[in-house]
């Protein structure tokens, strides 16, 4: 069966004039038990990549800079 | 097609899970014979995995001596258990509780004491008191990951190990991983492994529709329980199902054990207590549920009536420990624990020893039915063993694997099984279009939902059966455009054996046990005659299921027949009807 892209809001927001991605830090990535976090080169900055989040924190608490914020998934708001 | 990126790697002790009972595994080995190659593979990071990656906020079965002895807290759980218990796991985890108490404070855990310097002990249990709080507990990873760092324990994160290698002779031979970054190939020979892959969490669907919004830490799918059973070890009694009260939508505990010292409790919605007991037990779940199906449903935790300084010290351990963002949960629905009781409800089922009794059979010397493998946590057997019992456990099956790895020389690879292991997992990359994990996992999950949750119905068991065969089908159309959806799509088959295996083993008891856990509406009492003891699935050799009953051992705590109905007498009668 051909595939659809979904859309779906996520809940780790990262601030990407606080995000230092860019000098090579991945923190919030390597920490993530379900690895949904990666780094936009482009940017520079870290982003939530897939909607799996156990919303745990790991990624806000261990972040160097305070750029990463946690919310609850929409569903179970 | 190219042939797939393979390393190899040779371990006297390997152990698969890196959460809380791996590294407790994974360091004890090391401690009991510098010289072995011990290598701990996680499928996340070992920093933050597994179901402590934020902390934990207590101990909830403390076996502390001036407060609890081992023999009474194996009657507790004895009895917590309707008496399906191997009373010698038990009794080894309870002899072995304060020790690791002790160990971990060394290793700088910190635990609550009182002003003389001795544990802070507090009652939650029916009749026990086990519970130790943590309030900064938030930094157990942080300890654990600096004890492997300081053993040079080899750490190998992002694997997901897929499958277990057997010898010929049926004894352990290693593992197969799979990268879950780049999909390269990780073959691990090793004399010993132990699972610590903790409880099967993605099994149910929660009520919010939210894949990843399980109870459990959603990395933890059964992944354990799927390996071990493909290996052919025994798995016990998995129709004691986990099903937890928690707050309603988070899906994260609220917690009673915290909260319950201080004096909140759990009520209905005219705000009275129904049960005498908030410890999780399947008799608590089975009040919870009827309360909830009753005109008194919702169900609520109420702290409204504590003192300001009470809730604020609640608030500060509920808010930084174990599940942090329940904090943020309540603030943006304007739920202030002062004011409002917490809306509680029951969460999907999984498998989980850490709260139930359900998992890969183990001994007390943590050995599964398969020479030189181990299970310790949520995914072994032991019931009710919670953070502490991983480590303990955990402890024993190191130290056991490394005592073992003495005995026996390094397996070859079977290289056939590689290969053939190799084709199984990279057939979803091998498909331009087809099904999605995504949509095979909510799928299987609300089936779950729908066929298997309590209270159970033979009829609807059985078409849960057909409906998991025709996804079995489906496997064959699974897609994964990339390496992270390859890892999904490996998941969603642990999650199918699972539900499988759910299906099966609540079908072959025909009773009901465990309060809610096993209540089957076919089969409403308990039957002592006939099912007073553990069932064993295991895989046959034409890889069909295979059922067997076990008798439960001669009790080495021995229970008197009045205190075993403790459990039972949970609802709390009406003041108007007692009178």
């Amino acid at each position: 069966m051909p595939l659809a892209a979904h859309a779906a809001s996520v809940p780790v927001v990262v601030d990407d004039a606080k995000c230092i991605a860019a000098k090579g830090c991945t923190v919030c990535v390597d920490v993530c038990p379900l690895d949904v976090l990666a780094i936009d080169l482009v940017r520079g900055s870290a982003f939530m990549k897939y909607d799996e989040c156990w919303y745990c924190m790991p990624c806000e608490v261990d972040c160097p800079t305070g750029a990463v914020t946690v919310n609850i998934p929409y569903l179970l708001r | 097609m190219n042939a797939p990126v393979t390393e190899t790697l040779e371990a006297d002790v390997l152990v698969i899970g890196g959460g809380t009972g791996g590294p407790m595994a994974a360091i004890r080995a090391k401690e009991a014979n510098p010289h072995l190659r011990v290598v701990l593979l996680e499928k996340a990071n070992v920093k933050r995995s597994g179901a402590i990656s934020m902390g934990m906020d207590g101990l909830n079965n403390a076996v502390i001596p001036g407060y609890a002895t081992p023999e009474q807290y194996v009657k507790e759980i004895t009895i917590a258990n309707d008496g399906i218990v191997q009373q010698k796991p038990l009794l080894a985890y309870a002899n072995g509780s304060y020790d690791m108490i002790r160990y971990l404070d060394k290793l700088d855990v910190k635990f609550e004491k009182d002003g003389a310097g001795d544990y802070a002990v507090r009652k939650v249990h029916h009749m026990g008191t086990y519970v130790l709080p943590m309030p900064q507990g938030h930094h157990v990873k942080k300890v654990l990951y600096r004890q492997l760092r300081r053993l040079r324990i080899g750490v190998v994160n992002r694997y997901m190990a897929t499958r277990l290698l057997t010898t010929r002779d049926g004894r352990i031979g290693g593992a197969i991983g799979v990268n879950t970054r780049t999909s390269e190939f990780l073959v691990i020979r090793a004399k010993t492994v132990v699972l610590t892959c903790g409880a099967a969490g993605r099994l149910g669907l929660p009520a919010s529709g939210y894949l990843f919004g399980t109870y459990e830490n959603a990395a933890n799918c059964g992944d354990g329980h799927a390996m071990a059973y493909h290996a052919g070890a025994a798995l016990a009694n998995l129709e004691c199902y986990q099903i937890n009260p928690l707050i309603k939508d988070y899906n994260g505990p609220s917690c009673a054990y915290v909260t319950g010292p201080f004096g909140g409790y759990t009520a209905n919605n005219k705000g009275n207590r129904f049960i005498e007991c908030d410890y999780w037990s399947g008799q608590m779940m089975l009040e919870f549920w009827r309360e909830l199906e009753s005109g008194n449903g919702p169900v609520f935790l109420n702290m409204t009536h504590l003192a300001p300084e009470t809730i604020g010290e609640i608030e500060t351990i509920l808010h930084s420990n174990e599940r942090p963002s329940r904090g943020r949960f309540h603030a943006r629905r304007g739920t202030d624990y002062r004011q409002r009781m917490v809306e509680m409800h029951i969460s999907e089922i999984g498998f989980c020893a850490g709260h139930s009794a359900s998992g890969v059979w183990v001994d007390e010397r943590a050995q599964t039915t398969v020479p030189g493998l181990y299970a310790a946590g949520d995914m072994a057997s032991v019931p009710h063993n919670y953070m502490l019992g991983a480590f303990v456990n955990g402890a024993i099956a190191g130290e056991e694997a490394a005592r073992f790895c003495a005995e026996v020389d390094l397996p070859e690879a079977d290289g056939a099984a590689v290969a053939a292991e190799q084709d199984r997992v990279l057939a979803p990359t091998r498909r331009g279009d087809g099904l999605t994990p995504f949509e095979v996992e909510y799928k299987t999950r609300r089936l779950v939902n729908d066929y298997l949750a309590p209270p159970k119905i033979t009829a609807k068991m059985r078409i849960a059966q057909e409906r998991f065969a025709e996804i079995r089908d489906d496997l064959g159309a699974l897609v994964a455009r990339d390496p992270h959806e390859l890892m999904r799509a490996l998941e969603v088959q642990s999650i199918l054996d699972c539900a499988d295996m759910a299906a099966a083993a609540s079908l072959f008891r025909t009773e009901s046990r465990w309060g809610f856990y096993h209540y089957r509406i076919d089969y409403p009492e308990t039957d002592n005659d006939d099912w007073f003891c553990h069932t064993l699935l295991s895989r046959d050799a034409d890889g069909r299921m295979r059922h067997r009953k076990h008798a439960v051992d001669p009790y080495v705590v021995p229970v008197d027949a009045t205190e075993m109905t403790a459990y039972q007498k949970l609802r709390i009668v009406p003041a108007e009807a007692a009178e």
